[in-house]
């Protein structure tokens, strides 16, 4: 079984994250670039099966710049036999239809079994992409799996739905996406540091993969950005043995209770 | 020139009544064009739910009802939208930023080939067509994003938009049910909640009263269940509070989680990370009890109090309930 999953390099959501203002675009200085912490879930997912199954192949997928390569290195030395990544000068600032359809094309290059992501990453939070990329390779979608059990045949999980607790079960080839509810990634050891170096990492160009970002399909534009002014402190009183009315007396006055 | 479509996909639960989001969606549909709900019903609870969105502004109604639990991921929902795209040529479709409504946004918007804007807090017209507004990076930044041309598809953050609708006595159309147009997941079981909660949905609480780590065990955290009960909020957590085991991940409030923006945020014993400010950082008012005097939280706190929750809290119940006798 051959199992992609989706790695993504975002800004550290423990630090700050800015966007140029000009542009529009994730300013990359602003920040540091680490791992998303839902796509190593999202690997330890699929090298956890791995281990448990004969010949299953695990390929990393990533679309970003330049930098992305040491990211998609990192997950490399969680386990996985060779990374991807995408790069290409057009896809600056690509839209989630255009994303999809190049990870889609990445996929079938790669050739799969099943896609394993992340349900929504700490940047962009749409939560859209796995399901895109499952429209775009015409194969079944299970998203947001706070749970999963994968098969040589199908994968089984559970996730939110209205009102309720979801069991569902795809055939494969398939695209998942993971919740936070899976356990937690593993720290890459010394000797998985090592081996990953050796690890094969392919990239790829648009004109590799066949798409034309420049196609005249709808695209979603950014028409403006600013920055929403910080948040500033307001009265605060240290207890002494009255602040539960005072607190009350200032909700009332503001009429929120 | 007539006013335009929106297509508005509208939850409905396993008890028939449309899910919390409706109202906003409807909303914000009626900011832009005719509001068109889709809805995907039990046997027997469709037309219940259909003049439920119109008393919510629908105009129109595309209703499906099945006659079985569903028993295929996505597609009857996504199907029935499809089909009203067919039939009403919308300018804009929304469905709520939740689980099904990301899938039916993300397959819709690949079939059609059309621009989607995820996570969309607001929506508004310009000269050229539907605008949606987008808080990025935990609300730090504020984007607009448009299509280039054809519809938009919008993903709207539940709780977001407060407008809302005239109510309407909607035209119902009733489609059948369609047969999946992509291969799709099965569903072999479902268990409905069974929380007896009466407390507002989190998402859509004009109140969120949250307990963080500050509140020592699962036994503390029984302080913010207290306090929302006594507001009639929703009740939420912090990060640390979920990972201590103190309260279900589904009350996640953050950057990883929930995001919530109610009238009024009550933290209890949360520090106020980066994170957490994320999730709740657009409440109109925002109050933080903490016993740290050097918590982060009371940077954005509109009110701050410097103390021990559980000696500021059962008076600040007391005193609130005095006042409303």
């Amino acid at each position: 079984m051959k199992i992609v999953v989706l790695v993504k390099e975002v800004p550290d959501s423990y630090g700050e994250r800015k966007l140029n203002l000009t542009t529009g675009l994730a300013d990359r200085e602003a920040s540091e670039k680490v791992l998303d912490e839902i796509t190593g879930r999202a690997v330890e997912a699929a090298v956890s099966y791995a281990e448990s199954a004969d010949e299953v192949e695990i390929a990393l997928l990533s679309m970003g710049p330049e930098s992305a390569e040491s990211t998609l290195r990192k997950t490399l030395a969680m386990g996985g036999d060779s990374a991807h990544h995408v790069v290409d000068e057009a896809l600056l600032g690509a839209d989630l239809t255009l994303t999809a359809q190049v990870l889609a094309a990445a996929v079938q290059k790669i050739g799969f079994d099943l896609v394993i992501a992340g349900d929504a990453s700490s940047d962009g939070a749409g939560g859209l992409l796995p399901a895109m990329v499952a429209e775009q390779l015409g194969v079944a979608h299970a998203t947001s799996l706070d749970s999963l059990q994968i098969s040589a045949e199908a994968v089984t999980g559970e996730r939110a739905g209205y009102g309720g607790t979801v069991s569902v079960q795809a055939q494969l080839p398939a695209v998942v996406s993971v919740t936070e509810r899976l356990p937690d990634p593993r720290f890459p050891g010394f000797k998985g540091i090592m081996q990953a170096k050796k690890k094969p990492l392919e990239t790829y160009s648009l004109a590799d993969l066949g798409v034309d970002a420049s196609a005249d399909v709808p695209r979603s534009i950014m028409l403006s950005v600013s920055q929403t002014p910080a948040r500033t402190a307001g009265e605060k009183i240290t207890d002494e043995g009255d602040a539960g009315k005072r607190l009350a007396e200032y909700l009332i006055e503001k009429k929120v209770v | 020139m007539a006013e335009q479509n929106v297509l508005v996909f509208l939850p409905v639960l396993p008890s028939g009544e449309l899910v919390g989001s409706a109202a906003g969606l409807l909303g914000a549909a009626a900011q832009l064009g005719t509001p068109v709900g889709v809805l995907v019903a039990g046997a027997g609870q469709g037309q219940a739910a259909a003049q439920a969105a119109g008393e919510l502004g629908a105009a129109k109604v595309y209703l499906t009802e099945n006659d079985d639990a569903p028993t295929t991921l996505t597609a009857p929902a996504l199907e029935a939208v499809a089909a009203a795209w067919e039939a009403t040529d919308p300018e804009a479709v929304l469905v709520p930023n939740d689980i099904d409504g990301r899938d039916i946004a993300a397959r819709l918007a690949v079939r059609t080939s059309s621009a989607v804007a995820a996570d969309a807090v607001g929506v508004h017209r310009d000269a050229e067509g539907v605008v949606a507004e987008h808080s990025v990076y935990g609300s730090a930044f504020t984007t607009e994003s448009a299509p280039t041309h054809g519809a938009l598809i919008i993903t709207l953050r539940e709780g977001a938009v407060e407008a809302r609708a005239e109510a309407a006595q909607p035209e119902v159309i009733t489609l059948d049910a369609a047969q999946p147009k992509s291969a799709a997941a099965v569903i072999t079981g479902f268990a409905e909640n069974v929380e007896a909660s009466s407390r507002p949905d989190l998402r859509s609480a004009k109140i969120v009263v949250s307990g963080g780590r500050g509140l020592g065990s699962k036994e503390g955290f029984g302080l913010a269940e207290q306090l929302a009960d006594a507001l009639g909020a929703g009740l939420g957590a912090s990060r640390a509070a979920v990972d201590a085991g103190y309260a279900p991940y589904s009350l996640q409030v953050g950057q990883t989680g929930v995001s919530v923006a109610p009238d009024l945020y009550i933290a209890l014993g949360i520090s106020g990370a980066v994170q957490h400010q994320a999730g709740m950082q657009t409440a109109k008012t925002i109050v933080a009890i903490n016993k740290d005097p050097e918590a982060p939280i009371f940077d954005i706190a509109d009110f701050g109090i410097v103390g021990d929750a559980f000696e500021v809290v059962p008076q600040l119940i007391e005193t609130i309930k005095a006042k409303a006798q």
